[in-house]
């Protein structure tokens, strides 16, 4: 959190404050809970984070957090059609989850209100760092969420698909995964929703040794919404994760992710595509730490802007000392469509070993002329064979899910983008 | 089918004229062959011919069935039935090729005021022009010409032109690359498209690939010009004894 002293609080730090007043007295928690969310309603006051916070630079989220909506019980929202058909779905419905404990496939849910009630998840309502206002913000409101624990070995068929769908108001939500060792499991995210929402949404995911977790980040919330994300991961020996994350809404997107290498042969694969339009304005912000031997990562990010939309990718990779044998490789590569559009990127390689392969590279082009000449030689008329381009330069990062059942949902939301945007 | 008259066209970026005063006709159903030295403008006429935007033409016409198509883009001369087969294909990584020819070919079904094709229809056409090139589907479920061989992008150029039927044809050193065996298959398939009222001319570097097209008409082409027309016995002319002596006869 910025600790400089702020000489009068936004509207939107107020309507923070002022819901919190408002809200303290029914928000779940025991008393070490109330604690942490009184810690973080602290942190608020002392005014959220503007450009001189390192991690903020190209956000400045005091300004740009225009709006706070307050709180509203009464919206309904309804549970939408998973990604993928036959997934097992948990849905959040206005910051309410909706289905009771259960267990299925070696899986064991609870509702994340009953943890805050028992106290059992104060700890992990930390700050993680004096900049983490996702964080705060979500600590001070989150109510509720779900608790999955995937045991040992269990390997679900289907897609957990988690809907979190706003519907207005504001909707802070945590999603705790544990998987067991040499589990596997796919876990689809939706962020989604109708209304002018404050959205926060906090994922912990513990990987055991030899797990394998696929997870999907899918987020198209309405233009006018504000998207908060945190995904927070820690990778066991030899373990496998692989995350997608799909961002075509918000009108002020944050989504952070933060991955520990912690088990040495772990490998964390990212692939994330930003599909920017109107006058919105997302950030993606990953942190990265190698912190054992042997461990492997590739980062790949592709973001197509139009209209006035601005994004950002900041990726750092940590590599500690003890490390030797990291193989770590980023990309971010962006496809400006309109004169108007920006991206700004900032990779970052902070290396204590000797003994590594890291690299990382960031590209900002146009659509290749060479390329559309040769489809329009085919007879493709200009506006398809762009939008033929544009689809391959994000569908090619798609496709390396290598499965047909994530891939063409996904594929079926890149063209509902461009049939509104292209 | 095709009338070039003093035909002028210079790289739009620098200016430099590579076409200078080129004339040739091509009548329906000819098979013309054009050859040159390196740097003659052979394969600057044939993107001229396709439309591309680099290069612009500053005097002159291209007739094409009696009608000009300077003011029309790639897209709307292809449409019209001109197909050019790259001396290079592109590579376009994410592009599905099964997507990009049912695209193509629907587009142009559409700006000839057809129907689009049904799935089974356009899948029996493709199956049966990818036989003919003995070319394995497996190669099409790939991204565009992605981590194909240079003999599979030629095959794949001439698999597009049996698909999408054009009336003039313009192959751009189609020949170069491939093997003796890919190239039989590739003038096949050039060959089994001979008809009345389609044409194509061969721009190519060397006389073999005209011992399996056999040309009806051969050109030379130097620093931008025709200098020199005949039948295919000009070609074997060229091959004996080179250039040389045509420059010279031509300055």
């Amino acid at each position: 959190m910025n600790v400089s002293v702020q000489p009068q609080r936004t509207p939107a730090e107020n309507a923070l404050v002022e819901a919190f007043a408002e809200r303290v007295a029914s928000l779940p928690g025991d008393p070490s809970v109330m604690l942490r969310r009184d810690a973080a309603i602290e942190a608020i006051k002392a005014g959220l984070p503007t450009r001189r916070i390192e991690s903020w630079h190209y956000t400045d989220f005091r300004r740009l957090l225009a709006k706070v909506p307050p709180h509203d019980p009464t919206a309904v929202a309804a549970v939408i059609a998973p990604l993928v058909a036959g997934s097992t779905v948990l849905s959040i419905l206005n910051g309410v989850s909706a289905r009771a404990p259960a267990a299925f496939s070696g899986v064991t849910v609870r509702r994340l209100e009953e943890m805050l009630l028992d106290g059992s998840f104060a700890a992990a309502l930390e700050a993680q760092g004096d900049d983490d206002a996702v964080g705060a913000i979500n600590a001070a409101f989150a109510a509720d969420g779900y608790f999955l624990d995937v045991a040992a070995g269990a390997a679900p068929e289907a897609p957990i698909e988690v809907q979190n769908v706003q519907a207005g108001g504001q909707t802070h939500v945590r999603l705790p995964v544990r998987v067991g060792d040499g589990a596997k499991v796919t876990l689809v995210e939706r962020q989604t929703g109708s209304g002018a929402a404050l959205v926060s949404s906090i994922s912990h995911l513990d990987i055991g040794e030899g797990a394998e977790v696929r997870w999907l980040i899918v987020q198209d919330q309405p233009e006018d919404a504000t998207h908060l994300g945190q995904f927070n991961a820690r990778l066991g020996k030899d373990s496998k994760l692989t995350l997608f994350f799909l961002n075509t809404g918000g009108k002020l997107v944050r989504q952070e992710i933060r991955v520990v290498a912690a088990g040495e042969g772990s490998s964390f694969t990212l692939r994330g595509v930003n599909l920017l339009a109107g006058d919105s304005h997302t950030d993606v912000t990953m942190v990265l730490d190698h912190a054992v031997p042997a461990t492997v990562s590739t980062e790949v990010v592709r973001n197509v802007v139009t209209g006035r939309a601005r994004g950002v990718f900041q990726g750092r990779i940590n590599v500690f000392q003890v490390a030797q044998k990291t193989d770590a490789k980023m990309a971010c590569n962006t496809l400006l469509l309109s004169d108007d559009g920006e991206f700004s990127a900032k990779p970052e390689l902070e290396i204590f070993a000797d003994d590594v392969a890291c690299g990382h590279g960031a590209t900002v082009t146009e659509i290749d002329r060479n390329h559309l000449f040769y489809l329009m030689a085919r007879g493709i008329d200009e506006k398809t064979a762009r939008g033929l381009l544009v689809k391959a330069f994000v569908a090619e990062v798609i496709e390396e899910l290598d499965d047909e059942a994530l891939v063409e949902p996904l594929e079926a939301m890149l063209d509902a983008w461009f049939a509104e945007h292209g | 089918m095709l009338e070039i008259r003093n035909l002028h066209a210079r790289i739009a970026d620098d200016g430099t004229e590579i076409i200078r005063g080129l004339n040739l006709t091509v009548r329906d159903g000819e098979v013309a062959a054009i050859m040159g030295p390196n740097g003659s403008g052979k394969s600057t006429l044939s993107y001229v011919l396709a439309g591309r935007e680099d290069y612009e033409v500053t005097e002159g016409d291209i007739l094409y069935n009696g009608h000009s198509i300077l003011e029309m883009d790639p897209a709307e001369r292809a449409a019209a039935g001109i197909f050019l087969a790259f001396q290079y294909p592109m590579e376009i990584p994410g592009v599905a090729t099964m997507e990009f020819l049912k695209t193509a070919l629907n587009a142009q079904r559409k700006a000839r005021g057809e129907e689009p094709l049904k799935i089974p229809d356009f899948l029996k056409r493709v199956k049966q022009a990818a036989g003919s090139l003995s070319m394995d589907m497996a190669m099409l479920k790939r991204p565009l010409n992605v981590g194909f061989s240079g003999g599979e992008k030629k095959r794949a150029e001439i698999l597009q032109m049996k698909l999408l039927e054009p009336k003039l044809c313009v192959l751009d050193e189609t020949d170069s690359g491939l093997d003796i065996d890919a190239l039989k298959i590739v003038a096949d398939g050039v060959n089994s498209l001979r008809a009345p009222d389609r044409s194509v001319v061969v721009i190519t570097h060397y006389q073999r690939l005209l011992d399996f097209i056999v040309p009806d008409t051969v050109h030379v082409l130097y620093k931008g010009q025709v200098i020199k027309s005949g039948d295919k016995s000009l070609a074997l002319e060229l091959e004996k004894h080179g250039y040389a002596g045509f420059i010279a006869e031509a300055a």
